[in-house]
């Protein structure tokens, strides 16, 4: 039988919001993004909020449902408790543009700072050959869907507004991707540790909890590149043996 | 509408699960732990069943059992306040250190202990627009977990010392529970400290290219196995953390004579 479920929505931008409640008639297998157009459609074609293929593989509709950041296509509304309205809000670390649109444009930027894929031999026609074992590795980080849930729950940015000295766990998955990749040749170490800032990152692993393509950001992103980055600046053996073979 | 708020200001969702539960029962059962541990470090005493049960170990009713808090075992002739340092104080600091800088474990103590954060999307305790994390000393001596590791692994190859010895007794070799335990505890330790991140990147994560040389492969098939274990560190580190407490919690009750130190089998000298 039809339930009907009460959906807490942020209304605003960024110079101020109110919170709106609809009521909703659920159907089997409804989940939070199903409810949203359910008011766009029937109560309040004003309401906005970016979504594309609701099937979890854009990364578009990424929102706060009852506090936790989620991607509202993935997040079903029968597993939530609905004796209390469920809240929907944007993401809390971006500008709100309109109600559950924020504008992520700051990902974007900081990623043109970082230096893609170096090849030793830039002109070379030969197709690129990789063995499966080296790729295995890099594969978990391309599929990431850029929804930046990550980046939205990282305590760094979304609390302590850090997004001057970090960049982020998504940008650590592109980084490692590029410095983990077998034919790449560029030593972004000291960018790491001197401008995306990896050493901001304590380790609390919230970003790994909300990736929706279940991604171990953290044990197998971030934490590698941080020992890369204890190689060159705080291992003094290493350091002694890379001097007594004559290497930088 | 619900809520209305000043302009400017933006209202904001809070998570209704309970998500305190996980960094309560981690804060919990740390607290437990250092209380336990440290109790026992300052005790200076029922570490080692072939001193503290001389009689029982001359007439071979004990293993040769030594508390993982006392080992490696030695004596420390000084004293503060006219007491005696207990050696486990300068024992403990190598496998503190590891801990402490574990990656798991410094996701546990920083969201348990800092609220840095407490959980995921919930606001952390002093928020600072001057946040740097690691970056900077003191906490960038986090980055220095390898050599803690090489410290463990030391502490290791000790413990294995230490099974051997329990298997030893007065009159011959044989098992006994305690000797049982001490093999459960350098397993468990084993399984912990090699599964350790800096011990994935030192075998092989550190590498890009995998079937580059022969040695590159035969790294990636440490690197696999050490990442197995890498993959339940979390576990490891718990079930590791109890299991040594237990262990020492055994031998000392051994010592105290609240239990018996049961053999299991026995063969004599004469075999």
């Amino acid at each position: 039988m039809a339930k009907t479920i009460t959906l807490r929505v942020f209304r605003g931008d960024a110079n101020g919001g109110t919170t709106q409640d609809f009521r909703v008639e659920t159907f089997p297998g409804m989940v939070v993004l199903d409810a949203i157009h359910v008011i766009q459609k029937e109560q309040d074609p004003s309401l906005a909020c970016r979504w594309n293929c609701k099937a979890a593989k854009c990364g578009s509709c990424s929102a706060e449902v009852n506090g936790m950041p989620r991607l509202m296509c993935k997040t079903r509304v029968d597993a939530l408790p609905t004796d209390k309205p469920i809240e929907v809000f944007p993401l809390k670390t971006f500008p709100v543009i309109k109600d559950l649109v924020t504008d992520v444009s700051w990902n974007y930027e900081v990623a043109k700072k970082i230096q893609g894929l170096t090849l030793a031999d830039e002109g070379s026609k030969e197709p690129l050959r990789m063995q499966q074992i080296d790729v295995d590795r890099v594969q978990e980080f391309r599929k990431c869907i850029e929804c930046f849930l990550c980046q939205n729950t990282c305590h760094i940015l979304r609390d302590n507004e850090r997004k001057d000295v970090f960049f982020g766990p998504r940008q650590m998955i592109r980084l490692a991707s590029l410095e983990m990749h077998p034919l790449d040749v560029a030593d972004r170490t000291q960018f790491l540790k001197e401008v995306a800032g990896v050493g901001a990152c304590n380790i609390t692993k919230c970003c790994t909890e909300v990736c929706p393509e279940h991604i171990q950001i953290t044990d197998n992103g971030i934490i590698p590149l941080k020992e890369r980055v204890a190689d060159t600046y705080f291992d003094p053996v290493r350091k002694l043996l890379r001097w007594v073979g004559g290497r930088k | 509408m619900a809520t209305v708020t000043g302009s400017g200001t933006l209202p904001e969702s809070k998570r209704t699960d309970a998500w305190w539960v996980q960094p309560l029962g981690i804060a919990v059962g740390l607290l437990v732990f250092i209380a336990y541990a440290t109790f026992r470090a300052f005790e200076n005493d029922l570490y080692l069943t072939t001193q503290h049960l001389a009689s029982a170990w001359s007439s071979g009713q004990v293993a040769d059992l030594l508390s993982p808090f006392y080992s490696p075992l030695f004596v420390v002739d000084w004293k503060i306040f006219g007491k005696s340092v207990s050696p486990a104080l300068l024992i403990l600091i190598f496998p503190l250190s590891f801990r402490l800088t574990c990656y798991y474990f410094r996701k546990a103590y920083y969201r348990a202990f800092f609220l840095k954060p407490p959980a995921c999307a919930v606001p952390s305790a002093n928020k600072s627009k001057r946040w740097t994390g690691e970056m900077f000393w003191p906490m960038a001596f986090q980055n220095l977990h390898r050599f803690t590791f090489y410290f463990a692994v030391l502490f290791l190859l000790n413990h294995l010392h230490d099974v051997y010895k329990a298997f030893h007794f007065v009159d011959g070799w044989g098992m006994s529970v305690g000797t049982l335990v001490v093999i459960l505890d350098v397993v468990l330790l084993s399984l912990y400290v090699f599964g350790c991140h800096s011990c994935r990147h030192l075998v092989g994560g550190r590498l890009d290219c995998y079937s580059c040389d022969a040695l590159s492969r035969t790294r990636y098939g440490m690197w696999r196995k050490v990442t197995f274990l890498n993959q339940r560190h979390a576990l490891f580190a718990w079930i590791s953390l109890i299991w040594v407490a237990c262990a020492d919690l055994y031998v000392r009750s051994v010592c105290a004579g609240v239990i018996p130190d049961v053999i299991l089998f026995k063969v004599g000298h004469g075999g």
